[in-house]
């Protein structure tokens, strides 16, 4: 929120998209996991990172977006 | 009880803004408001004492007004200091909440201001001395008067002082214990009843407002932004060098990741956060699976890709955490400012913060 306030957009990765949203964020994608928000122990390697090429990559269009 | 009294000069009667560079003024017994604070106190009190100070002196000179007014009440033997109604009048209410603050610290004297919730004052000194909410105006004098001569009287008296709203006071952030006759679940159900029924109930959770922000432009072009990884679940390098605590952290820390990801670290499946060289600060979840994987909290092995491949101009040379757990939000925003500033200074175009 002071990062927003200081002009600079932040996309914020949660497994809790609710929390975060009753506190006022402008973007949110949710995560994967509360104890791994960007990955997944569960996986395979190459899958855990496909995943998080996934988030990461919703992440940087969030940012591009335009969201007033 | 003997009582000392702090008001601007408007209240003091010396004038309006023309007189608020006035420096600080004893007189003996009351002044003003003074006379209806002396009207409500318990028998046998006195305003023994009152301290006119122009707002504008008080703000360039707390200092010096905070010494002047501890050395009044001592002389005066005073039991308790109050300051104010300041209702929504920010120099006064700022120089009530530090005079007050400067007897309670030094002297052990009690001491109360009264202010509007909108009052700078209120936030700045809330946490530190009681402040009796005057609302806006001074059509409830008498009443704001009241509270604060009776939450006076009980702190003179070191007797309990109840909750905020049953003694008029703003919360201070503190929690105390209690028992109650009803567990959790009974009172839970009963709120749930009086919802159903339309009946007034009181929730036990505290209201935080949340400010809006607006949101900033977007990114333009990805492929000529600066890129940087912010995470509040506490990733930090071996040895945690800001001992940044597990829980209720009070610090951040910026951490480069130039070396860790550029020397020996690079090729396929290796550009990222290795966990042998970091450590979890965060007692709010099963550390272990970022602890054998960084990078599935602060996800730099899939940013460099992408820096690589010109997606993004540039991922941070170094990432921010700190540890986001049981963390009172005013500190939240305290780290947050901070960051802030850092990344500037970084000229940093967007930030993907990492939540556990």
């Amino acid at each position: 929120m002071e990062i927003e306030k200081a002009g600079i957009p932040v996309a914020q990765i949660t497994a809790m998209p609710t929390v975060a949203q009753a506190l006022g964020p402008n973007r949110i994608i949710k995560g994967q996991g509360i104890v791994f928000p960007v990955g997944d122990s569960s996986l395979p390697a190459e899958e855990e990172r496909e995943l998080r090429r996934r988030l990461v990559r919703e992440a940087l269009e969030a940012l591009s977006t335009d969201v007033t | 009880m003997r009582v000392v009294h702090y008001l601007n000069q408007f209240f003091g009667g010396i004038g309006g803004e023309e007189k608020a560079d006035s420096p600080p003024e004893v007189r003996q017994g009351a002044v003003g408001p003074g006379r209806l604070l002396e009207s409500v106190l318990p028998e046998g009190s006195q305003v023994a004492a009152t301290i006119i100070c122009g707002d504008n002196y008080a703000a360039e000179n707390l200092e010096q007004v905070q010494a002047m007014v501890v050395e009044a009440v001592q002389e005066a033997k005073a039991d308790l200091l109050i300051a104010g109604p300041c209702f929504v009048a920010g120099r006064y209410g700022a120089a009530a909440g530090g005079v007050c603050a400067a007897v309670q610290d030094r002297l052990g004297v009690p001491a109360i201001a009264a202010m509007a919730q909108e009052n700078p004052g209120t936030d700045l000194h809330r946490s530190r001395i009681l402040i009796v909410d005057s609302g806006t105006g001074p059509s409830a004098m008498r009443d704001v008067m009241a509270a604060v001569a009776s939450l006076g009287q009980k702190l003179v008296n070191e007797g309990p002082i109840g909750r905020p709203a049953e003694e008029g006071y703003f919360p201070q952030g503190i929690l105390k214990s209690e028992f109650v006759e009803q567990t959790a679940a009974q009172r839970m159900t009963g709120m749930l009843l009086a919802k159903m029924k339309g009946l007034p109930f009181q929730s036990e959770a505290p209201d935080n407002p949340i400010e809006k922000v607006t949101p900033p432009e977007p990114v333009k072009d990805l492929s000529k932004a600066t890129i940087a990884l912010v995470t509040d679940g506490g990733l930090v390098p071996k040895g945690n060098p800001d001992r940044i605590t597990r829980a209720f952290a009070t610090v951040w820390g910026a951490y480069s990741i130039e070396k860790q990801t550029r020397d020996g670290n690079i090729g396929e499946g290796k550009t990222g956060l290795a966990g042998e060289d970091y450590e979890v600060a965060h007692g709010g979840y099963d550390n272990n699976h970022v602890q054998d994987d960084p990078n599935r909290l602060v996800p730099v092995d899939v940013l460099r890709e992408m820096e690589s491949a010109g997606v993004i101009a540039k991922l941070s040379g170094e990432f921010y955490s700190t540890t986001g757990n049981a963390n009172p939000l005013e500190n939240s925003h305290r780290m947050g400012r901070e960051m802030a500033q850092r990344l500037k200074e970084a000229n940093v175009d967007a930030v993907i913060l990492t939540s556990t």
